[in-house]
């Protein structure tokens, strides 16, 4: 069974100017222990995936499975005992603290919902903080004390409080300088091999996500165009734009770099609230065709375990 | 006998710069003796993290330091020849736009959100050139063109806010290359862009500049894109520069502790895969409580009693290298 399953999964945002589709129908399994990648660009719903499976917006239709249950239509209170499972960690570690609440209350929180005695929990903070590599006077001080990768950490002892089986992790080193976006990439893989935790970790950046997942989704205006695992991603790329995205990231290998062959792609991710009728990605596709502005592809098996959703893979 | 002719001055050549932030917490040397130049046609990567005075060394080259706090204190940044640090800010607005160009991380607030981009191509030409308004503004369309705006005579009435960051950062880039400046500083140019757009910017910086044989410096945090664009890098940590290479020796044999931390530290795809990031422990130090030797000391894996007391100067190990580390000349 998968940890977690999403079937036609859709978050639709009204505004101003129309619905905005920012998922669009995506489904996707995550097994245990795996960590899945989640790609694309801005403005592709990343992020909104996978606060829809935190059910932090409201989901417009379809199912979100966590070990066999569909949480998607639960309420609030129904909710709570998911929240044990799947927890999440954000990217901006200054704006997803409280500043007027001490590390160890911020850390502790997730134990005072779910009603834990106070020597308790006093005691797991401490493990906490320790696991994450932070001092144990931490517990004490207030989040402006602490750098930006230290911050990150208390966010991570925070998601691991109740000791979830998935951690959904919003680009989580976006923000953080070279070496101390290592120091966090190292504490997230040597909590997996510790505890066994899942990861879907939404990313932009592709090297990272190639250092550390297992298997990778690229995601392109709302939609799901690849899936596969990582070496079948980077070495036989299917859909046009993954190819694209692959061609685009910087190498951080000067003779590698020169080496590869690019093809930049044009143009820019149209606007989600007027998206191309067909395939998503047809108004910058160098391969598209006529079929490909009417017909929409749909997300199918490509070989190797992987799937594409392009007319012409 | 025709007399030999005399060198061209470099584009750009930095000599000690030392600029220092006088703040009530004390003073902070943000930039500590750096020296570098670049060649016509040539790009040097300035690389380095947060706080490492890669950005207040592109402002104090350009003149545009916050006083106060920040002043230069020391040293020389030859222009074509000139020091343009004793220069009044009057003779500077001369320079700058014309004979320096820059390009700033952030393309939407570097551009005026109440006027035309149009408007504000020209407003650079009128400054700096003799064209009248109508050139001006057929030269602006050109450079649109140029920069490869996607339906450029349209963009030309278009308000900032209504084109994506992309365009922006194009927009942005015709007006710093308007005047084809020796010169052209990006501070971080593609980080707030996409990484598709990021590819298309990179490319169209490289294509100006091999068309113009502009001078380049390329401040990045990214070592990726260091290596995609520069011929030469020079590192900064704290305020100083701790290893120079050119670009393939650089990430072939680093020297410096720190440039092999920076390197481990970022995956690289396609290459043989770390099961495990090298992390530097710790974190860059802050301005002012840099520790008395070497400012990396606390973190380095080689480190050795004399490098807590003494700053390690700029040795050269080989040639067109540089690197200020005491392991280092030890090998």
């Amino acid at each position: 069974m998968s940890l977690l399953s999403l079937r036609d999964v859709r978050v639709h945002f009204n505004t101003s100017g129309g619905v905005v589709r920012a998922v669009n129908g995506v489904s996707l399994d995550l097994a245990v222990g795996e960590t899945l990648g989640l790609v694309g660009e801005s403005g592709c719903g990343k992020s909104t995936l996978g606060k829809a499976i935190m059910k932090l917006v409201p989901v417009a239709g379809g199912e979100i499975v966590v070990e066999g249950v569909d949480i998607a239509p639960l309420n609030r209170e129904q909710l709570t005992n998911m929240r044990r499972k799947v927890q999440m960690i954000f990217q901006d570690p200054y704006g997803s603290l409280n500043p007027r609440s001490t590390v160890g209350r911020s850390v502790a929180q997730p134990l005072v919902l779910a009603g834990w005695k106070a020597a308790a929990m006093a005691e797991r903070v401490e493990t906490l903080l320790r696991w994450v590599g932070l001092p144990s006077d931490a517990k004490q001080r207030y989040p402006h004390e602490f750098s930006g990768g230290q911050r990150q950490r208390i966010g991570i002892a925070r998601a691991l409080a109740l000791s979830p089986k998935l951690i959904i992790c919003d680009e989580p080193v976006s923000a953080l300088d070279v070496s101390v976006r290592a120091q966090v990439i190292n504490l997230l893989e040597d909590l997996k091999s510790e505890f066994g935790v899942s990861y879907l970790f939404i990313s932009h950046d592709l090297s990272v996500v190639e250092h550390i997942a297992d298997r990778v989704a690229v995601m392109y205006l709302g939609m799901l165009v690849e899936v596969g695992g990582r070496d079948q991603i980077w070495k036989s790329p299917q859909h046009p734009y993954t190819r694209a995205l692959l061609a685009a990231a910087p190498i951080a290998n000067p003779k590698l770099a020169r080496a590869r062959q690019r093809t930049v792609l044009q143009g820019e991710l149209p606007s989600p609230l007027n998206p191309p009728a067909g395939c998503p990605f047809n108004s910058r596709c160098p391969i598209a065709e006529d079929r490909c502005r009417v017909d929409k592809p749909v997300l199918r098996p490509v070989g190797n375990g992987a799937q594409a959703a392009c007319h012409f893979v | 006998m025709t007399a030999l002719p005399l060198p061209l001055p470099l584009p750009l050549e930095v000599r000690d710069l030392r600029t220092t932030l006088f703040t009530r917490r004390g003073e902070m040397k943000a930039v500590d003796g750096l020296s570098l130049s670049v060649a016509a046609g040539e790009t040097v990567a300035l690389v380095g993290e947060s706080g490492c005075g890669k950005s207040l060394s592109a402002l104090s080259i350009m003149r545009l330091l916050p006083d106060p706090p920040a002043r230069i204190i020391g040293g020389e940044v030859r222009l074509n020849g000139r020091d343009i640090v004793p220069l009044p800010e009057r003779a500077m607005l001369g320079i700058r736009g014309k004979e320096i160009g820059m390009i700033f991380q952030d393309p939407i607030s570097s551009l005026n959100p109440v006027t035309t981009v149009e408007k504000q191509i020209v407003e650079v030409l009128m400054t700096h050139t003799e064209l009248g308004r109508g050139q001006a503004r057929v030269r602006a369309h050109e450079l649109l063109e140029l920069v490869g705006m996607p339906d450029a005579a349209r963009r030309l009435d278009a308000y900032p806010h209504q084109l994506s960051g992309g365009m922006c950062q194009r927009v942005v880039i015709a007006m710093a290359i308007a005047c084809s400046p020796s010169v052209l500083i990006a501070d971080e140019p593609t980080t707030a862009l996409d990484v598709t757009v990021q590819a298309q910017v990179l490319a169209l910086l490289k294509k100006l500049q091999a068309e113009a044989g502009m001078a380049m410096i390329f401040i990045t945090h990214d070592l990726g894109v260091v290596a995609e664009t520069a011929d030469r890098v020079v590192v900064m940590y704290a305020g100083r520069k701790v290893e120079e290479a050119p670009v393939d020796d650089l990430f072939e044999s680093p020297l410096h502790p720190y440039t092999v931390g920076l390197i481990g530290a970022t995956p690289t795809p396609g290459a043989e895969r770390a099961a495990r990031l090298a992390d530097i422990p710790g974190m860059v130090p802050p301005l002012n409580a840099l520790p008395q030797g070497c400012a990396f000391a606390p973190r380095c894996t080689r480190v050795m009693d004399r490098c807590r007391t003494e700053k390690p100067a700029l040795t050269v190990p080989a040639p067109g290298r540089l690197v200020a580390c005491f392991a280092a000349e030890r090998g």
